[in-house]
């Protein structure tokens, strides 16, 4: 189901939970998925021998996959015009990540309403992991 | 650097929904999907990620015969060069951005062209970093653009567990 521009107003929010108690697992499934097989992500022994990090980390494209699933379930199927993020903080073994999605502005482009969105998603701690914006096309 | 054939198919399509956790039918249901405004399976907005699968000369997969940074035998199965290019140690994505024309569907067969953009360099509490930017454009079988992505890897000094 889309949006309507009639039924939306700046400020107007959506928050979900992405993950709950991500696993090494799940950073394989995406390692696979993706092709990105940097053994940063799924290799402990290389990653904490050799890169000198605590443990394997998600890829940003892990989270903003997840984090994009916030925006799909609310401005509905290949609605979406255009989607960005900063990756700000590494997302590691274990975290539960929680998104929010605002609607920052309402416009018209080529005759057609567009929502502009900022999302944030935050960890257990409530550290900022990834910051985005995102415009997606709405109904009337 | 051109990916010139990417071929969007409907299991990768599911492997990729299923890796980010996302349980919308759009993506793997055909029955269901059909019902959607869109009217058929398409791929999730982040899937073009994929399309390094098809890029045979991705440094990220581990290639036949040749060594691989990850751990077998020994931590690493890579010897560091002295200087040398980016390491896997220490490279970051630090951003992503895409821009959608329609959404990817199964039987699109894409081919991707990427150009450098961009290079800039700050210092950070991990040392050094430098960023570079990469643009890909990801154009259909009839030629039409329909995705345009743009990256920022980051190298760092040291490792980073703290803001990049």
């Amino acid at each position: 189901m889309a949006l309507q521009a009639s039924r939306l107003a700046v400020g107007d929010r959506q928050e979900a939970v992405l993950v709950d108690d991500l696993t090494r697992t799940q950073i394989v499934q995406y390692a696979g998925a993706s092709g990105d097989y940097n053994p940063l992500h799924s290799d402990e022994i290389f990653a904490t021998k050799v890169a000198g990090y605590p443990s394997v980390f998600a890829h940003g494209m892990l989270t903003m996959g997840m984090t994009g699933r916030l925006l799909t379930d609310w401005v509905g199927d290949g609605r979406l015009l255009r989607y960005g993020a900063r990756f700000v903080k590494q997302v590691w073994p274990g975290d539960t990540l929680t998104a929010t999605a605002e609607i920052t502005g309402l416009r018209s482009a080529d005759g057609m309403p567009v929502a502009d969105i900022k999302v944030e998603t935050r960890n257990q701690e409530g550290d900022i992991v990834l910051t985005g914006t995102a415009s997606a096309r709405l109904d009337p | 650097m051109t990916i010139e054939r990417f071929p969007v198919e409907e299991g990768a399509i599911m492997l990729f929904a299923r890796a980010i956790g996302d349980p919308n039918p759009v993506y793997s249901d055909v029955g269901k999907a059909r019902d959607t405004e869109v009217g058929g399976i398409i791929a999730p907005p982040t899937f073009v990620q994929s399309s390094a699968q098809f890029d045979p000369d991705y440094h990220l997969r581990p290639k036949l015969g040749q060594p691989w940074s990850g751990s077998g035998r020994n931590p690493t199965g890579v010897v560091r060069e002295s200087g040398g290019g980016p390491s896997l140690t220490r490279g970051l994505h630090a951003e992503q951005e895409f821009t959608y024309h329609r959404p990817l569907r199964p039987g699109d067969v894409l081919q991707a062209t990427t150009e450098p953009g961009k290079e800039w360099e700050r210092q950070g509490r991990s040392g050094k970093l430098v960023f570079r930017e990469r643009i890909t454009e990801y154009r259909d079988q009839a030629g039409e653009l329909v995705v345009t992505a743009r990256s920022v890897g980051v190298q760092t000094e040291r490792p980073v567990t703290e803001e990049s």
